[in-house]
Formats: C-alpha cells, structure tokens, sequence
C-alpha cells in the first residue's frame, strides 16, 4: 500500500507543519508535549495533597494569599484536598497515562515500525489531537470553575457526582465540566484508536506480517483495540450522568436520598450502575496505560541485552490475553458495593487469572536478559525500573483480587499503593523508556546518558521510598480520599510515616527537574544522533535521524526478518535489520 | 526468531493489496460501528438493569396509536434499508445515476422516519411524559425512553447528512462506489438499532388493558 504514497509532499508553512499538522509524527510529539503539560500539573496537585496529608493543621500563608478560598483560615480546606485528588487523578489517568504510551508513541512509532509512510486517516489523526486538546482545555477550566474544581474524585462515583452543587463545593459546574471534557476525550480516543487498528491491519509494508512486527506494535494494536471498545462504555455513562445533573432524570439516583439536610426529589436509580458503566471502562482503561508499556520494554530488553525476545509468540498472546481478561474483571473494583457475593467470587477468579498471562511476560523478560550481553544505557535502566514496579505492583494485585481480602484493604492506603506502583509509576516508567530511547529518533540527537542515569536512580528510589510505606499504612488501616488522619487515635503514631512520604514526593517531584532540563537542553545541544545509534533492528533505525516527511523517502522497506534477530549464530554481524536480505541469517 | 523466519516465508504477507481486501474506510466504518454498538449496549444494559430494579415498570403503549405508529416507523426505516441495498447494487454496476436516485429515496425513508418519530415524542410529552416524570409512575420510564430513542434518532439526523454529502458526491463523481457502501453500512447499522430499540422499549411495554 506504500506505492501511491509517494508523491507527498512535505508542507511548508507553519501552521501546517506544526499546528495543524497531518504528519502522524508531528502529531505524536504534539501528544507527548501535551502529556509532558499534563504530568507536571498532575504532579503539583499531588504535591498540595501530600502538603495537607502530613501537615494537617500547619498554616500556609503564601499559599492562603494565592488561594483563599483553598486556605480558608489558614490551613488547607478539605475541600481544596478533594479537589486536588480527583483532579490530580483524573489528568493523571486520561491525559498521561492514555495520551503518552498510546496516542503519543503510537502515532510516532507506530506507521514507521510497520513500514508506512503515515497513519491511514491523516487528517483524522489531526483531528483526534485537536481534540484531546480541547479535552483538555475543558478539563483545566473545571479546576478553576465557580465553586471550585470537582471533588467526587477520578470515578465520580455517583450519587454524588450527580446531584449537583447540594453536595458540595465544585459538584456545580466544576463536575460539569469534568463530565463534558471526559465525553470529548471518549470521541477523540475513539478516532485515535480507529486509526492505529486501520493502519496496522492495511498499511504494513511489503513482507511485514503480524509475526514480524515488533511487540511494540502488538501492544499499540491491542491497545486500541481495547480503547476502541472501553471508551464508549464510559461515553454512555457520561450520557446517563450529565442526564442526571442537567435533564432532571434519576439513572444513578435513588429514592429517599438525603443530602445536606435536604431531601433530593429523586427516585429509582441506581448508584451501582454507574459503578457497573464505569468500571467496564475504567479496568481496560488500567491495561490501555500499561500494555504500551510492556510493549516497550521487551523491545527495549531485547535490544540491549543484544538477545531475541524470549518466547516471541508468547509474548504476543500474552497480550492478548490480557486484552481479553481485562474486560471481564471490573467488578473486582466492586467487591464494598453490595454486589452479591457469588458475583464476587467470579470476578475474584477472572481477576487472578489475569496473573497467567502478566507472569509469561514477566518470565519472559527474564529470560530474554538471561545470559544476554546487557548495555546498561538509560534507557535500559528504565526497561529493568519497569519489570521491577511491575513485579512489586502486580503481587499485590493478586492480593487484593480475593474479596476477604480486599474487603479489609480496599478503602485504605493499601489500595493507593498497588495502583500507583503498577498503573502510574510503572507506565511512566515505560514512557521514560521510550523517550530515553527513541529521543536520538525523534530530534536528531542523543539525550545525555550520565543525567538520565542520575534522573533514573533517584526517581526510582524516590517512588519506592513514596509508595512501599502506603502498604504498611493501608494495612495498620489508614483509610484513602480522607484530608486528615490525625482524627483517629489509630492512626495518629502513623503521622511520620505520612511525612517521610511527602518529602520523599518532593524530592522525587524536583528530581524530574533534571529530565525536563535533559529533554530540553538535548532538543538542542544534545550530541548528533546517526540513523541507528543502538545497534537495534526495526524499521525505524534503517531511516534518518529525525525522519522526512514521508519516512522512507525513495525506499519501499521489504521486510525479510522478524524483529529481534540479535546475536544470530553465524551472522556477520550481532545485529540483523529487518529489511536485510532474506540470505543475512544464514550467512 | 531465525529459523522460523525461514519456515514462514510462505505465510509472509506480499504486499500491495490490504490482507482482508478491506478498504481504510471500510475497515474503519466498521471499527466505528464495533465502537458504537458498545455504547447503545451500555444504554441498553442500562436501561435493563433499571427496568429490573424497579417494581411496577409502567406498560403505557397501547396498539393504537403508539405501537402501530413505532411498527409504521420500523417498517419505513426497514425499507430505507432495502432502498439503499438497491443503491449500492447500483453504484456496483457504475450506474450512477440510479445509484444518486436510491441514495435519494433513503433519504427520504429517513426524514418519514424522523417525522414520524418526533410526532410520536410530541403526542408523549403532551400526555405529560418528561425525562423526569410521567403519568403512570417510575419516573425513569420517561428518562429510559427519550435517552435511548433520541440517541438513536441523533444516529439518524447523522445519517441523513452524512447520505446528502454521499449522494452529491456520486452525483458529481468525486465519491467512489466505496463511499457508497460505507455509507450503506453505517445506515444498517443504524437501523439494526432500532431493531434493538423497538422490541425492548416498545414492544415490552405494551398496556394490556
């Protein structure tokens, strides 16, 4: 399908070159900026979360002049905590850890791997940027709305997500907002994920067939599949929610509620269903965060321990099954809502055996760094971060999937950890990964390796130094979405435990400092990066560092080889591309 | 990976032609309709798990004129669906003409619907149905009934605009017969809804007094 691409032609002017561009890797990097936006304000509010958790009653006098009404006589409001938190979880979840792994690597990464020269809707790719832009944007004017941002959290669990500001500050207009910038994001990841499937299945070049594209690619294809059929779940249930707030209907209400002394005129919803709607969504949502980076990293492991994947076709139906298992576990997020028991048992079951396929992998990784001759660069460093937040969030996964368990766990901080490890950090983990290795693709030049290793050493001790100590807390039973602790007698010698965590945040928060100036100052004072600086054997590494327009230039790719034929016997050389003659690998 | 390289050379995909001779747009309507299935089944789901959870569902429709007009409404729509068969048959044969005039009468299939439809809404919310409240009791019977079918009739208002751009552009030879049939497939599809949305919302609330 390459032939009649190659007549494009760049665009000259600026708007159409870096606005509204249709080139899929402008549009990837215009992802990436996005994310790199969203993951720096996501992380200010968990800073002012942190700030009040360990620091309850302390007064802030800065901070109550910029924010009076967050600071209402001195020390943070509970209700300014709450805020934070959903917003912080909501950017952190949608605008991160969807946008970067997926749509940002993706579209970058993605066409070229497969031999394209662009995706197969350009001009809908655009669109789909634009907007999650708007998204966005809609979803930063909720913090600053009329009453304050949302506080109903990432889940807005309903009731109170539904009724209106008679539940509290920011469940006014702020909520209303959150539910419209989330049905916006629902429609632009539907385009995005239309547009990878697409162009994987009709756009691989001449000789790629599915068991030669790199895991990478396996991973973004299953991705979007799941995003493609999660999404529109959550787009139905925003429906049903905005419904409630603004057309009078009760699908999430029930009757007899009773909310700020006053009776709420509604009746015969169900509070449930929307966990039901939301869940459906939001358990896939957790794999569309992490699956990209699985992928990444057995490519990354490969092709610094210059040793094939172990188990290739493994690892693809791995994937898969994961995929697959993901949409029937919801209800494990469920288990305190009164669901019955049996359901419970089922979900229980489903959700433990996600653990099959999620140790094949880890395995796998194993083996593939088994005996291999390991090249300790950055972003290697970054791929072993990953299989190690994996192990250690995975394990309490299968933990907390049996409902006895997670009865006593699931509303403390127990919780908090095991999602933060393996969901946030792990992926982001991933994403560091990618950039560490792709940045010489991307911008020509090579990112500095000494400051990534720096970077690299202190953020992973940070996050551990962040997280490990939530499970100690979660099991002496420090209850999650509460601003202060202190109130209970069980918990008040827990107090120094919460502040050793917020210095170790902020610490951690100020270390990523030094990736923003590494990211920056290599953009362009970086060394010259050549076409294939790691040695590795995709498509991507056989065209110039940054690509043309159109990727392979004059070049059709034929592709002889499978993706990860390193150190293959006999071979001159310990490297096979995968346009190589088909003759390479018996040489 | 090397040997089985060797081993699959047979199994490697040449090139040149899509694997599945599946357009883009194809592909992509019916990733789209894969998509937005799981959002009228949600609303559908939705609207089952209320219905079962409340006692004393109300059952309002009588056979005249609710259910007659909801089976005139299905059979217009049904037909459309024939017409617009015939119209991508045409498009098929590259007679285009032909194709432009069934393309037109689907249309047409679609606005009696809509009209159809709406004075339905109309005679319901004179009888006092809101999205709040309606005369026979649970409140979300009105809510369950104007979120699924206006959802629906939004897929048609869609799909009208969508077939008015197909039809000028085969009239004036910029859309290829591909178009036509992706826009075929996204008109039965809505109206494979609607075969969804007739018997669950209509059918099984008929009064039986």
């Amino acid at each position: 399908m390459a032939g009649h691409a190659a007549v494009m032609e760049a665009p000259t002017g600026f708007i159409r070159k870096y606005i509204f561009s249709i080139d899929h890797k402008v549009i990837g990097i215009q992802y990436l900026l996005l994310a790199l936006f969203a993951v720096f304000l996501g992380m200010v509010l968990s800073a002012f979360m942190r700030l009040r958790l360990a620091w309850p009653e302390e007064k802030w006098p800065l901070l109550q002049q910029i924010f009076p009404q967050g600071f209402a006589g001195g020390p943070m409001t509970p209700e300014f905590y709450l805020a934070m938190m959903t917003m912080h979880g909501t950017i952190m979840v949608f605008f991160v850890l969807t946008t970067a792994p997926l749509s940002g690597f993706g579209n970058y990464f993605l066409p070229i791997q497969v031999g394209a020269r662009d995706m197969a809707f350009p001009i809908l790719n655009m669109l789909s940027f634009w907007i999650t832009f708007v998204a966005m944007a809609v979803m930063v004017m909720a913090l600053f709305a009329t009453g304050g941002a949302p506080i109903a959290g990432w889940t807005s669990y309903a009731p109170l997500s539904a009724l209106g500001q008679v539940a509290g500050p920011g469940l006014g207009a702020g909520q209303t907002l959150w539910i419209v910038s989330i049905a916006i994001f629902c429609v632009a990841s539907l385009l995005t994920s239309l547009n990878f499937l697409t162009t994987t299945l009709n756009l691989r070049a001449r000789g790629m067939s599915l068991l030669r594209m790199p895991l990478t690619v396996w991973a973004w294809f299953t991705t979007a599949m799941l995003a493609l059929l999660a999404f529109p779940v959550l787009l139905a249930g925003g429906i049903l929610l905005l419904l409630d707030r603004v057309g009078g209907t009760s699908f999430f209400i029930p009757g007899g509620l009773v909310v700020s002394d006053q009776l709420i005129p509604h009746q015969g919803g169900s509070p449930l269903l929307w966990q039901h709607l939301f869940w459906f969504f939001g358990h896939p949502e957790v794999y569309i965060a992490i699956l990209p980076g699985m992928g990444v990293t057995s490519h990354i492991l490969s092709t610094f321990a210059r040793k094939p994947v172990f188990a290739y076709k493994a690892m693809v139906g791995a994937i898969f099954a994961i995929g697959f298992i993901s949409y029937i576990v919801w209800g494990h997020h469920m288990f305190m809502s009164g669901m019955s028991p049996f359901s419970s048992m089922a979900f229980s079951i489903t959700t433990l055996a996600v653990g099959v396929p999620s140790a094949i992998k880890t395995f796998n990784w194993l083996a593939t760094l088994w005996g291999g001759q390991i090249r300790f660069t950055s972003s290697m460093l970054y791929a072993l971060g990953f299989v190690s937040l994996f192990v250690s969030g995975g394990v309490t996964g299968m933990l907390l999937a049996q409902p006895a368990v997670d009865v006593a766990l699931h509303d403390t901080y127990f919780v908090v950890a095991h999602f933060h490890i393996i969901m946030g950090v792990a992926a982001i983990f991933g994403i560091f990964a990618g950039l560490h290795f792709w940045f010489p693709k991307m911008f020509g030049r090579m990112m500095d390796e000494r400051l990534g290793k720096i970077h690299f050493w202190i953020t992973i001790a940070g996050v551990y130094a962040i997280f490990m100590p939530m499970h100690y807390l979660g099991v002496a039973g420090a209850l999650r979405r509460y601003a202060q602790l202190t109130e209970f007698d069980f918990l008040r010698p827990m107090q120094p435990l919460h502040q050793f965590i917020t210095v170790a945040a902020f610490v951690t928060i100020a270390a990523q400092l030094i990736f923003v100036f590494n990211f920056f100052y290599s953009m362009f004072k970086g060394k010259r990066a050549g076409a294939n600086p790691w040695e590795a054997t995709t498509l991507e590494w056989i065209i110039p560092s940054p690509p043309p327009h159109d990727n392979f230039g004059p070049i059709e790719p034929v592709v002889n080889h499978g993706p990860y034929e390193y150190s293959v016997p006999g071979a001159a050389k310990d490297h096979i591309m995968q346009t190589a003659p088909a003759e390479e690998a018996r040489r | 990976m090397a040997e089985a390289n060797v081993g699959e050379l047979t199994a490697t995909w040449e090139g040149g032609v899509s694997p599945y001779a599946v357009g883009h747009k194809k592909l992509g309507m019916w990733l789209f309709i894969l998509s937005d299935s799981l959002t009228f089944s949600a609303l559908l789901i939705g609207y089952a798990y209320v219905r079962m959870a409340s006692d004393n569902w109300p059952t309002p429709f009588h056979l005249w004129p609710s259910v007659t007009m909801a089976t005139l409404m299905t059979v217009v729509l049904l037909s459309s669906s024939l017409t617009m068969v015939l119209g991508v048959s045409a498009s098929q044969r590259g007679d285009r003409p032909r194709a432009v005039r069934y393309i037109l009468f689907t249309i047409l299939g679609g606005l009696a619907f809509i009209v159809l439809h709406v004075n339905e809404w109309l005679d319901l919310i004179h009888e006092g149905v809101r999205l709040w409240e309606n005369p026979w009791g649970v409140p979300l019977f009105g809510a369950t009934f104007f979120t699924l079918t206006g959802l629906h009739m939004f897929h048609v208002a869609t799909g009208l605009i969508y077939l008015g751009v197909v039809a000028a552009g085969v009239s004036r030879g910029r859309f290829t017969h591909e178009d036509v049939e992706v826009s075929g497939l996204y008109w039965h599809f809505v109206d494979l809804v609607w075969m969804f949305v007739f018997p669950l919302v209509y059918l099984l609330s008929i009064s039986m007094q």
